[in-house]
């Protein structure tokens, strides 16, 4: 969560907010900022740090591990509407990579500005190609796209 | 930001649409509800819930549905002090 912690300026001019959840209670988040999160990252943590002990919120987000009794590393992007347009679950070794997540917030949002008339081709970032689904372009994206502009 | 009255029950974080839980206390588990087993998918409104939240040296509580209108990064993770 480090990693997040320290873009948080970055999401926040983005206009994302973030919340992190673990099974863990609020008490032992405090400790673990104020012990070593804050040593990693100027000012800590400066989102909240939710506390779901029973794993309610898990489930109902699918990422509940029920013979570990903690949850799996799930990451949501929901839009303004409270609609979720995508996600990430990972076992617990591996972790996120957030440039990736920022990449897809900025394909999100970008997508909602234009009303949902573009599309974002694989590898999109801003300032790339976007494609304009339509009759006109019903098989010839190869014209205006290839995966050599990924 | 309001400050919660800090209790020693063991806290959790509840989905909204869930059925009450059979005691009162808003502290206890409701996992055993069966009605709660939402799953989240793309394309479908974020489950609503609320739950007991650490925000800047105090304890205070979260609704997901608090946030409509604004863009979220909801991240699960396996726990503090994890080295990942």
């Amino acid at each position: 969560m480090s990693a997040v912690a320290a873009q948080y300026d970055a999401l926040q001019k983005m206009g994302v907010e973030v919340l992190s959840v673990s099974v863990d209670s609020h008490f032992v988040h405090k400790m673990w900022n104020d012990n070593e999160l804050s040593k990693m990252v100027d000012g800590g943590v400066r989102f909240h740090m939710v506390s779901d002990q029973a794993g309610n919120v898990g489930r109902a987000y699918g990422v509940w591990d029920e013979t570990q009794g903690i949850e799996m590393r799930g990451r949501f992007i929901i839009d303004p509407d409270g609609v979720i347009q995508a996600m990430e679950v990972m076992t617990p070794p591996v972790g996120r990579k957030l440039a990736e997540t920022v990449r897809q917030f900025q394909a999100f949002q970008h997508i909602r500005a234009t009303g949902g008339k573009e599309a974002t081709p694989a590898g999109w970032e801003p300032g790339k190609a976007t494609l304009k689904p339509g009759p006109d372009l019903v098989g010839k994206v190869w014209e205006v796209w290839n995966p050599s502009m990924e | 930001m309001e400050e919660e009255p800090v209790g020693c029950a063991r806290v959790t974080g509840s989905v909204t649409d869930a059925p009450a839980p059979q005691t009162p206390s808003q502290t206890e588990s409701t996992a055993k509800h069966e009605g709660m087993r939402m799953t989240a998918r793309v394309g479908q409104k974020a489950p609503d819930f609320s739950a007991p939240a650490y925000y800047r040296g105090g304890f205070t509580s979260v609704k997901m549905s608090d946030y409509l209108g604004k863009w979220v990064m909801l991240c699960f993770y396996p726990g503090d002090f994890t080295f990942v």
